[in-house]
C-alpha cells in the first residue's frame, strides 16, 4: 500500500511545481502580490511531498518490501542496514528521487532564506526552481518510477546492492555530489530571473553569491569523496581516472569555480554582468549534462548506470529543452551595453577574468575530450580513446597557469595596481618559493620537471596566501587584533586557496614520486617498495556477512623497523557472485603504503600490488579545506545584517535603499 | 650480537632492488624495466571493458595484450613498436593518447585555441578601457574653468 | 559586444544535442576491425578435425567467406549456431571457423551434437591468430573476400537479420567482384 502512496505524493508533488512554475511567475510579470505570496507556501508543499516519497522508499527498502522492484534489484535480506538505508540511492529511479529531493530542499531553502529580497525576485527564482522540478517529476513519473511493483511475483529475495557500492563512500559521495549538482540551480534560477525581470546589476551578484559558493563547496567534498572512495574500494590505487562521468563532475566544478570568482568582480564593482550571468546558467546546464552523460549509455564508463535509450532521450529532451530556452533568454536579454568602468591592466578586475579565462579553458579542454570521441563517431570518423595521457599532459600546464596567477593576483588592488609596485611585492614571495620547492626536490631525492612545476606552484600559492594575511593583519593594536579584524569572507577565500594548494601539492608528489609494483609472492616472501618492506606472512579465509573471503596478511616495515600489519582482502560475495578486492591501506598524513591482491598465479604464489603513495591524502585534505572556505564565506557577518527599515517597506525593485545597498 | 648480525643481514636487503624484483610478476629484471611496463599497460585500454587500461583489467584479452606487452619488451622493442603492433591489430581504440593527425588536431588545439580567444578579449576589454581612461582625464577649457570655479567655492566655504 | 556574439552558445548547444542525440542506442563497445582492406594475417594452425593436418592463410582464396570465431565457452555462440547452420545448408554460404581458446575435444563433441556449419575449422587453442585479428570477445565474424582480405567484422551473435542487413550484401558485392 505504501508504494502506491509515494507514488500518489509524487503525483501531488508535481501539481504542486506546476503550480509553483506558474503562479508566481505570472504575478511577478502582472504585479500582483497576493500570487507571487504563494511562492513560499508551495515550495514547502512540494518539499513536503517528495520527502513523503523518499521516506516511503526508505522504508519499503529497510523493510525488505521486495514487491517493489527497485528494492527487489538492489537490496537483499542478508545487506546490512545501513546499506540497505544507502541502497535507495544506489540505482538510476532511486538516485533520481535523491536529486528531486534536494532540489525541493533547496527550493525550500531559498525560500527560507530570503526574506530580504524584493518579492517579485523571489517569486521569479522560486517559479524557475518549480520549472525545473516539473522537468525532473515527468521524468521520474513517466521513465524511471521507483515505486513500480512486481505483482504477483514477488521474488523471495532481492538481487542485492553490487558490492562496490557497499561502502560508507556510497552512502556520502552521491547525496554530497547531488547537493552541489542540484545547488547550481539557484545561481541558474537567480540568473533566468535577473533576465526576466531585467534587474542585473550588483545587488543580483550579491544574492546569488552564497547560494553558489555553498553549491560549490559541496560539489568539491562530493568530488573529493569519489576520488578517495576510488582510491579505497577499487583496489587499483588510482585517484582520478579520467573517466567521462567524473569528468562530467568536474565540468559544473570548473565552471562554478569561476562563477564564484566572476560574481565577486560583478558584486564588487558591477561589471562583467553577462559574463556572470552566462556562467551561471553555463554550470547548471554542465550539471544536467552530466546527469544526463551518466544515465544515457552514449558513454561507456565503470560508473554508467544502466542505460535505456527511452530515457536517453527523455533526459536529453528536458537537458534541451532548459538550456536552449536559457539560452535564448540570454541572447535575446542579456545586456550589451558597455558599463564605463576603468581598468588599470593589472587589476584585480584582470586578475579575475584571466582567472576565468583558465579555468572555462579548463572546462572547454575537458568537455572536448570527453565529447569528442562521441563527435567522431557521428561523422563515422572512427572509434577514439582519449584518457588519462591527453588529460593529464593539457590539463596540468592549465592548473599551473590558474596557480601562478592565483599567487600574483592575491596582491591586485581593485581598479588599479601598479606593475612596479606589484613585480617588487612578488619577489621575496618567488625566492621563498623557488628555495622551498628545491627543499622538497630533494626530500624525495630526484628533480622531476613537473613535480618542480607541480609542488613550486603549490608553494607560490600557499606563501602569497599567508603574506597577504601577514600584510592585511598588521594593525596598531597588535597582530591578534589586526587577524580577527579580517571578515569570514576573507579568511573563507584563504582556505579555499590553501585547500587548493594543498591539492596540488598532494596530486603533484602522489603522481610524480609515488611507487607502483605488482609483484609475485608465496607467504614468506618480502618485497621492497622504495623504503618499505612488505613481508607476507600469511593467507587464509574468512567470512563475513554476506561475503566470503581470502584475508591475507602482511607486516610492513620501514627501513627494518616494523609499522603495521595490513589485511587486505579478495571477496566473492554470495548473492551477485563478483569478486571485489579491498585493498589494506597504512595510512598517514604524509604517505600512504597501499597492499592489494590480485590474481591467483599458482596454489601458493599470489600477484600482490604494492603502492607507495607519498601525500596522496593532501588530495583530499585539499578539498576539504575548500569546502570549509566556502562554509566560512557564507557565514560572513553581511549576509546576516537584519532586516533594514529599506527593505521591509514594500518589495519593489529599484527602490533607493535597495540601490543604496548594491552600491556599498 | 644475533639483533646485530639479523640487522646487518637486513640492510644487506634493502640496497638489493634487482633481486627483490625476482618476485615481481612479470620477471623483470630492473625496476626501470618494470616501471616501463607499468607505463605501457596504463596508456593502452582493453577493447572489451568499460573503459579500464590493460594494467588494470581482469578480462582476458587484457591479459593476452599484457603478455604481448611483456614478450615485445624482452624482444627489445621500442614503446612505438609495441603501441603500434597493438594498434594495428585492434585499432586507434586501444591508444589512450590519441595520435596527432588530421582528425585530433582540433582536440589537442583546444586549450590553446580557447586561452587564445580568452586573452585576445581580455586585451581588447584592457585597452578599451585605457583608451576611456586617456579621454577622461583631458578636459575640455570650458570644462577645465568650471572645475577650477568649483574647486575655489569650495575652498571658501 | 555585439548582440551576435551571445548566440554562439546556443549554437553550440544546438549542435552538441544532435550529435548526443545521434549518440542514443548505439552500442558504445563495438569497434571496427583495424584489418579492413588489410590481408588475413599469416598464420600456421592445425585442422580442429584433422590433427596434424596444418592450414595457413590461403585456405581464404578462391570464395568469399564468411570466418566465425567460437569457442564452447561462449554461451552467446551457442546462440548463433542454428543460424550459421541454416547460412551454410540453406544459403549456400561458406564459413570457415576458428575455434578460438578452447579444448579440442569439447569443441568436437560439441560440433558433432549441435551440427557442423563449417567447411573447416581452424584450432587455435592459444588465441595466436585471434589476437593478431584483434578478437577481443567472441562470437565475432568476419566477411573475408576471395583474396583473402578482411572486408567487415561484426561482433556479436549472428541471426538471419544480421545476415540480411549487414553480412549479405557485402558477401553479395565481393562474389560479384570476384568473378
Amino acid at each position: 500500500m505504501y508504494p502506491e502512496l509515494g507514488q500518489f505524493a509524487l503525483i501531488l508533488a508535481l501539481l504542486l511545481a506546476v503550480l509553483l512554475s506558474v503562479v508566481p511567475l505570472v504575478g511577478s510579470v502582472t504585479g500582483r502580490d497576493t500570487l507571487q505570496a504563494y511562492a513560499r507556501p508551495l515550495s514547502a508543499g512540494l518539499f513536503v511531498f517528495i520527502a513523503i516519497a523518499f521516506g516511503i522508499l526508505t522504508h519499503a527498502f529497510v523493510t525488505d518490501d521486495f514487491s517493489v522492484a527497485y528494492v527487489a534489484n538492489n537490496s537483499n535480506s542478508m545487506l546490512p542496514w545501513y546499506y540497505k538505508f544507502s541502497a535507495v540511492w544506489g540505482g538510476h529511479e532511486g538516485s533520481l528521487l535523491l536529486w528531486i529531493l534536494m532540489l525541493a530542499g533547496w527550493t525550500l531553502a531559498v525560500a527560507i532564506f530570503s526574506r530580504r529580497l524584493p518579492s517579485v525576485m523571489i517569486a521569479q527564482v522560486l517559479s524557475v526552481m518549480g520549472i525545473v522540478c516539473v522537468g525532473f517529476l515527468l521524468f521520474i513519473i513517466m521513465t524511471s518510477n521507483p515505486f513500480d511493483r512486481m505483482l504477483p511475483n514477488v521474488p523471495a529475495d532481492g538481487a542485492d546492492l553490487n558490492p562496490l557500492l557497499q561502502d560508507f563512500g556510497l552512502i556520502i559521495h552521491p547525496p554530497m555530489l547531488y547537493m552541489g549538482y542540484v545547488g547550481f540551480s539557484v545561481a541558474f534560477a537567480f540568473a533566468i530571473a535577473a533576465l526576466i525581470n531585467g534587474r542585473l546589476d550588483a545587488a543580483w551578484a550579491r544574492w546569488s553569491r552564497p547560494w553558489t559558493t555553498v553549491a560549490w563547496a559541496f560539489l568539491s567534498l562530493g568530488i573529493a569523496l569519489g576520488s578517495w572512495w576510488a582510491y579505497y574500494e577499487l583496489g587499483w590505487g588510482g585517484w582520478w581516472f579520467w573517466d567521462p562521468v567524473e569528468n562530467a563532475s568536474l565540468l559544473p566544478w570548473l565552471s562554478g569555480t569561476a562563477l564564484m570568482h566572476s560574481l565577486a568582480v560583478t558584486e564588487k564593482r558591477g561589471v562583467f554582468k553577462s559574463w556572470t550571468v552566462l556562467l551561471a546558467i553555463v554550470t547548471f546546464s554542465l550539471s544536467l549534462l552530466g546527469t544526463f552523460l551518466v544515465r544515457s549509455g552514449v558513454l561507456t564508463s565503470v560508473h554508467a548506470f544502466a542505460s535505456d535509450p527511452e530515457r536517453g532521450t527523455f533526459l536529453l529532451a528536458l537537458l534541451g529543452i532548459t538550456i536552449v530556452s536559457s539560452l535564448a533568454l540570454y541572447a535575446f536579454r542579456a545586456p550589451v551595453v558597455h558599463v564605463r568602468a576603468r581598468y588599470g591592466s593589472l587589476s584585480r578586475e584582470i586578475f579575475l577574468l584571466l582567472n576565468n579565462v583558465l579555468l572555462v579553458a579548463a572546462t572547454l579542454l575537458v568537455m572536448v575530450g570527453t565529447l569528442y570521441p562521441l563527435v567522431l563517431d557521428y561523422l563515422d570518423m572512427g572509434r577514439l580513446s582519449i584518457g588519462e595521457p591527453f588529460f593529464n599532459l593539457t590539463f596540468s600546464p592549465l592548473a599551473l597557469a590558474a596557480g601562478l596567477l592565483l599567487g600574483a593576483g592575491i596582491f591586485s588592488r581593485w581598479k588599479k595596481t601598479d606593475g612596479g609596485w606589484l613585480g617588487r611585492k612578488l619577489l621575496w614571495p618567488l625566492a621563498i618559493s623557488v628555495v622551498a620547492t628545491a627543499a622538497v626536490m630533494v626530500t624525495y631525492g630526484e628533480f622531476k620537471p613537473w613535480a618542480f612545476a607541480g609542488c613550486f606552484v603549490a608553494i607560490w600559492v600557499t606563501v602569497a596566501t599567508f603574506w597577504d594575511l601577514w600584510d592585511k593583519s598588521s594593525s596598531r593594536k597588535g597582530r591578534l587584533q589586526g587577524l580577527k579584524r579580517q571578515s569570514r569572507s576573507y579568511y573563507g577565500m584563504v582556505l579555499g586557496h590553501l585547500g587548493l594548494a594543498i591539492t596540488m601539492a598532494g596530486a603533484t608528489v602522489a603522481s610524480n614520486y609515488g611507487i607502483e609494483r605488482d609483484v609475485r609472492m608465496v607467504p614468506g616472501d618480502t618485497a621492497v617498495v622504495g623504503d618499505y618492506q612488505v613481508l607476507f606472512t600469511d593467507i587464509g579465509e574468512r567470512r563475513g556477512q554476506n561475503f566470503t573471503a581470502q584475508y591475507g596478511s602482511f607486516d610492513l616495515s620501514l627501513d627494518g623497523q616494523y609499522v603495521a600489519t595490513l589485511h587486505p582482502e579478495k571477496r566473492q560475495y554470495l548473492v551477485q557472485r563478483n569478486v571485489m578486492t579491498e585493498a589494506a591501506i597504512d595510512a598517514g598524513l604524509f604517505r600512504d603504503v597501499f597492499v592489494a591482491i590480485g590474481e591467483r598465479i599458482t596454489d601458493d604464489a599470489w600477484a600482490i600490488r604494492i603502492q607507495y603513495k607519498p601525500l596522496v591524502r593532501w588530495l583530499w585534505l585539499g578539498a576539504l579545506f575548500m569546502a570549509a572556505g566556502g562554509f566560512l564565506a557564507i557565514a560572513d557577518r553581511r549576509y546576516r545584517i537584519r532586516e533594514r527599515a529599506s527593505d521591509r517597506q514594500g518589495a519593489e525593485p529599484g527602490r533607493r535603499g535597495d540601490v543604496a545597498e548594491a552600491m556599498s | 650480537m644475533r639483533r646485530l648480525v639479523a640487522l646487518i643481514l637486513l640492510s644487506m636487503l634493502l640496497p638489493l632492488q634487482a633481486g627483490a624484483d625476482e618476485a615481481n610478476v612479470q620477471g623483470f629484471d630492473s625496476l626501470q624495466e618494470e616501471q616501463r611496463y607499468r607505463d605501457l599497460t596504463s596508456e593502452l585500454r582493453c577493447p572489451k571493458c568499460q573503459n579500464q587500461n590493460i594494467a588494470d583489467s581482469n578480462a582476458p584479452i587484457a591479459k593476452d595484450m599484457r603478455d604481448r606487452v611483456y614478450r615485445m619488451m624482452q624482444d627489445g622493442a621500442s614503446n612505438e613498436d609495441i603501441v603500434g603492433a597493438l594498434v594495428d591489430r585492434f585499432g586507434e581504440f586501444v591508444r589512450y593518447k590519441p595520435e596527432v593527425d588530421r582528425r585530433t588536431i582540433l582536440l589537442w588545439a583546444t586549450p590553446a585555441i580557447a586561452v587564445g580567444v580568452g586573452l585576445l578579449a581580455v586585451a581588447g576589454i584592457v585597452i578599451r578601457s585605457r583608451r576611456r581612461n586617456g579621454q577622461k582625464t583631458v578636459l575640455t577649457a570650458e570644462e577645465q574653468a568650471r572645475a577650477d570655479r568649483l574647486l575655489s567655492d569650495k575652498d571658501r566655504e | 559586444m555585439k548582440r551576435v556574439f551571445l548566440f554562439a552558445p546556443l549554437v553550440l548547444v544546438v549542435v552538441l544535442g544532435i550529435v548526443l542525440f545521434a549518440g542514443i542506442g548505439k552500442d558504445p563497445t563495438r569497434l571496427e576491425s583495424a584489418l579492413i582492406g588489410k590481408q588475413v594475417p599469416a598464420f600456421t594452425l592445425e585442422d580442429l578435425d584433422k590433427p596434424g593436418k596444418q592450414l595457413d592463410a590461403g585456405v581464404f582464396r578462391g570464395q568469399v567467406s564468411l570466418l566465425n570465431v567460437w569457442g564452447t565457452w561462449c554461451p552467446a555462440c551457442r546462440d548463433e549456431h542454428d543460424a550459421l547452420l541454416w547460412l551454410a545448408q540453406e544459403q549456400g554460404v561458406r564459413i570457415i571457423g576458428l575455434n578460438y581458446k578452447d579444448n579440442r575435444e569439447e569443441a568436437l563433441v560439441w560440433l558433432d551434437r549441435l551440427g557442423d556449419p563449417y567447411e573447416l575449422t581452424i584450432y587455435d587453442p592459444r588465441g595466436t591468430l585471434g589476437f593478431d585479428l584483434g578478437v577481443y570477445g567472441a562470437p565475432e565474424t568476419y566477411v573475408i573476400d576471395a583474396n583473402g582480405v578482411v572486408r567487415y567484422r561484426h561482433v556479436g551473435v549472428v541471426n538471419e537479420k544480421v545476415w540480411k542487413e549487414d553480412l549479405e550484401p557485402l558477401v553479395n558485392q565481393y562474389r560479384e567482384d570476384a568473378s
